[in-house]
């Protein structure tokens, strides 16, 4: 567990979103500190997904604020917050398919290139020098990730547990300060899951990255993660360590129902 | 030997001064790169490393034990631990706990260098069993952030201490390869032995070098060579060729990225020599089939055709016949058409020397690299004579034979039938085992426990296991390797074990070749769950007997197969049933499976109940249990 020293790194304040009528966040307030992994849990149609469309910028909320790092930053586009230091996955793989596991993950390298058109085509000078720190970046990511063996392989030719991390791969690769999860190891066999769970927890200790991750395996949810936020119909139901959301009444029946003992997992 | 180079480390300084920054030594892909490493660097890692170790309080006669993949840094170690007069102790990285801890504490190690996490998490698993280790230092920090251990250490923080020690030591490390002598031990290899407990061969300077020597005017290496660093460091034979070859050679040494990527990595470094198993050799061999039945109709068409060209020629070659006319001309133009670009595929295309050893290699895989133009060679040897003793010269391949001793080897066939060696690299003895060394040597002959004979050409052909040839009820000689490596020429199995010792015929289990056997099974369409459910397959039965029929053929009426089964797992050095270098234990194996044997004796027995326990890595085990069916073996025509 860690220290929650100082200011959050990400603050979301009392925000709601809707869509015409449906209403899929009602007043959510979550803090996210630097260095800790945050998982967001709860049923179907709770908002956990809209609420990290929120922080990356996907959706505006009607009322709220969101601060990374104590700046306002509620209604900049996706991508200037890519360029803020927020990277994701997606629920489902969102990879270039016919393109290399390489170019994938240099794709997320996008944020920090600088060169432009005429002296990228020319590839002379400061744009030769940058692909070649560019490279560096992901061949150290694809090393951390152990897909040395798969570097030139067609990304949509991948089994999926690898696909998944060839994606992860690409959000590492712009040095997030914050990283959103939505669902990594969904669709996944065990051993997948565990060495998608050894990874997400590497990148944390390794870089201190900031995480924020939906999950439905509540296995994997308390294992993992430092604090859990429970969301249920678009609201905030629940948040504290693992062991004490798994106990808590409240959860056990937005999951359960009324009538049920406790909890999947552990 | 000149007195410049009759230790390793002195070669290495030789080496340095030779030729410094000039000449890549060693190479390793890292990040996607080939990073070089010129002779002075690697000495320079060498000597921080030995400084480090010096450092640790690392003394002559300590020895380090060295668990990992081919890492250039944990060849440096190697090297660090001889220039101190200390004996690295390389041990298999995939052996399991019970057998890596026997090692670590039978030898007397104080230091043990462990590439990753995971070699790290074993060792520090076992520590309390392992009082005489002092220090744990790891390579790769990756996932080592928190550990916390008394005595662990990393690679780097071991050179940075070395750097600070040898400031205050100057010349420490060159007065220490200084006193070194050829008669000092250089390492202890610990042989996984087809029976009972490792045992560690100790080996000289002198032994090594000497036969690297002796090898190398057989079968020339220079400088400009490259070689590929794959196989287990525990084993000799890469100690021969990464480190005692380069090193009197100058020749430089690839490390691949990852175990996974080694296929990659050959063919674009493209060595000009290599060793390997014929396992790799075979496996080459079914991957171009493959390939070769994918392609297209005229690909296909024109590679049989050349491919055939090419067996015909090279079995004219080996036979000493210069050829026709026409069949030179078309093994030009099959040069141009399909063996060049077969080569450039397999990653073979720059090799001018390759050779296998350890196993049996089937006749049509020699003749399938020697057909492409890939000078394949047989060789023999072992880790007590130094790795290799004989080799076959160039235009001198027999497809029986593993080839004459290289110069200063003697052989000679004991009244049992058994091969015994002299040699240069005849090894000290076993660590701390003075009667398994008095065992293995007659009055400075070593015994290698293989049953063999020399030919009229001075070949020497090797037929079995001594202890293994036996007698079948009629009293015909059984030699149960002899018709196993008939058996595992077939593409389809993997591994063969034939029983028949006192009993009235021959009987085999067998393991099938999961990937051949599986893409076999893909193009018919039937489903598979896993190899024991392959296994159990009635069409997979047919197919394999069918090959039995085909060995069958081949032997001698009494020794022919009667019945079958195809085993339900696959032989494994974690069950302990092959060695890491996947030699057969056959006692155990034999013991292990005796109501598999008892039961395809018995009269009408169709079906045989197994139960199995399966041990994992980390020492766990659990239980299956099946049924294999016997099927009967006809044989048509005789």
């Amino acid at each position: 567990m860690r220290e929650n020293n100082g200011a959050p790194k990400l603050q979301v304040q009392d925000i709601h979103i809707d869509f015409g009528g449906l209403r899929a966040l009602l007043g959510v307030s979550v803090d996210v500190h630097e260095g800790e992994i945050v998982a967001i849990i709860g049923p179907n149609g709770a908002g956990k997904t809209t609420l990290l469309n929120a922080i990356s910028g996907v959706y505006h909320p009607s009322r709220g604020r969101i601060l990374l790092d104590g700046q306002d930053r509620t209604f900049l586009p996706p991508s200037r917050v890519a360029t803020l230091g927020i990277a994701r996955t997606f629920q489902n793989v969102a990879l270039f398919r016919g393109m290399s596991v390489l170019d994938n993950i240099m794709v997320g390298r996008h944020c920090h290139m600088r060169t432009g058109v005429l002296s990228a085509g020319l590839f002379w000078g400061l744009a030769q020098r940058e692909e070649v720190r560019h490279r560096a970046a992901v061949e150290r990511i694809i090393d951390f990730l152990e897909i040395n063996h798969l570097r030139k392989a067609p990304a949509g030719t991948l089994p999926y547990g690898f696909q998944k991390r060839v994606e992860l791969g690409r959000a590492l690769a712009a040095e997030p300060k914050l990283l959103l999860l939505d669902e990594p190891m969904a669709g996944m066999n065990l051993e997948e899951k565990e060495d998608m769970a050894r990874f997400i927890l590497d990148v944390n200790d390794e870089w201190g990255t900031t995480m924020v991750l939906i999950e439905h395996d509540m296995g994997v949810v308390m294992d993992i993660s430092h604090r859990v936020v429970v969301l249920d119909h678009g609201e905030k139901i629940a948040e504290g360590t693992p062991d004490h959301v798994r106990a808590d009444p409240v959860v056990v029946r937005a999951y359960l129902g009324e009538a049920a003992g406790g909890m999947r997992g552990g | 030997m000149s007195a410049v180079g009759d230790t390793l480390p002195k070669l290495l300084l030789a080496n340095a001064q030779r030729y410094g920054r000039r000449k890549t030594a060693m190479r390793e892909k890292a990040y996607g790169i080939w990073q070089a490493y010129s002779w002075s660097q690697y000495l320079e890692q060498v000597r921080e490393f030995a400084l480090g170790l010096a450092n640790l309080g690392f003394q002559r006669d300590d020895k380090l034990a060295i668990i990992g993949d081919n890492r250039p840094q944990l060849y440096w170690a190697l090297v660090a631990a001889e220039a101190l007069g200390g004996m690295p102790v390389p041990i298999y990285q995939d052996a399991i706990a019970t057998e890596m801890q026997y090692v670590i504490d039978h030898s007397d190690a104080r230091v043990v260098l462990a590439e990753d996490q995971e070699q790290v998490d074993k060792v520090l698993e076992m520590r309390d069993r392992l009082p005489k280790v002092e220090y744990v230092i790891y390579d790769d920090p990756k996932g080592m952030r928190h550990y916390s251990s008394p005595g662990l250490l990393s690679f780097a923080q071991v050179q940075e201490q070395g750097r600070l020690f040898g400031q205050a030591h100057p010349g420490y490390v060159e007065a220490a390869v200084d006193k070194g002598q050829g008669e000092d031990l250089a390492i202890i290899n610990y042989t996984s032995g087809t029976t009972g407990v490792p045992k560690g061969v100790m080996l000289t300077h002198r032994n090594l070098i000497a036969t690297a020597a002796s090898y190398l005017q057989v079968d020339p290496v220079s400088a400009g060579d490259e070689i590929m660093a794959y196989l287990p460091m525990a084993w000799i034979g890469d100690t021969f060729f990464s480190v005692v070859l380069s090193f009197l050679t100058g020749a430089a040494v690839n490390c691949p990225e990852d175990p996974t990527t080694v296929r990659q990595d050959f063919r674009e470094i493209g060595p000009t020599m290599t060793f390997a198993p014929p396992r790799i050799w075979e496996n080459l061999l079914s991957q171009a089939q493959v390939k070769l039945g994918d392609a297209g109709w005229l690909q296909r068409t024109l590679c049989q055709f050349f491919l055939a060209v090419g067996m015909q020629a090279a079995t004219q070659r080996m036979e000493g016949k210069p050829g026709s006319l026409r069949l030179r001309l078309l093994t030009q133009l099959g040069r141009w058409l399909v063996y060049g670009p077969l080569r450039d595929q397999l990653g073979l295309r720059r090799l001018r020397a390759a050779t296998t050893g350890g196993a049996a290699i089937g006749p049509e895989v020699i003749q399938f690299f020697r057909a492409i133009g890939v000078n394949l060679k047989q060789l023999y040897g072992m880790t007590e004579c130094s790795a290799p003793a004989t080799v076959q010269r160039d235009g001198a391949v027999k497809l029986d034979s593993v080839g004459p001793c290289i110069p200063g080897v003697e052989v000679k066939i004991s009244p049992s039938g058994e091969v015994l060696l002299r040699c240069p690299g005849l090894f000290v003895g076993y660590y701390k085992a003075p009667e398994a060394t008095h065992a293995a040597l007659h009055d400075g002959w070593l015994a290698t426990g293989d049953a063999g004979f020399v030919d009229p050409d001075g070949h020497l052909v090797i037929i079995d296991r001594v202890k293994d040839v036996s007698h079948l009820l009629d009293g015909s000689v059984f030699a149960p390797q002899y018709i196993e490596n008939r058996l595992k020429f077939s593409p389809y199995i993997k591994e063969a074990v034939a029983a028949g010792h006192e009993r009235p015929y021959v009987v085999a289990m067998i393991n099938i070749d999961l990937e051949v056997i599986g893409n076999w099974a893909e193009k018919r369409g039937i489903p598979y769950a896993g190899y024991a459910d392959l296994a159990h397959n009635p069409e997979v039965y047919e197919l394999i007997l069918h090959e039995i029929q085909r060995v069958n053929a081949s032997l001698n009426a009494p020794l022919r197969i009667k019945k079958f089964v195809l085993l339900h797992k696959e032989l494994d050095p974690d069950d302990a049933e092959i060695t890491r270098t996947r030699k057969l234990r056959r006692r155990f194996v034999y013991d292990k499976y005796q109501e598999i044997i008892d039961a395809m004796y018995a009269e009408g027995i169709a079906e045989v109940k197994v139960r199995a326990t399966v041990t994992y890595e980390d020492g766990r085990t659990s239980e299956t249990e099946r049924s294999l069916r016997i099927c009967a073996v006809v044989d048509g025509g005789t």
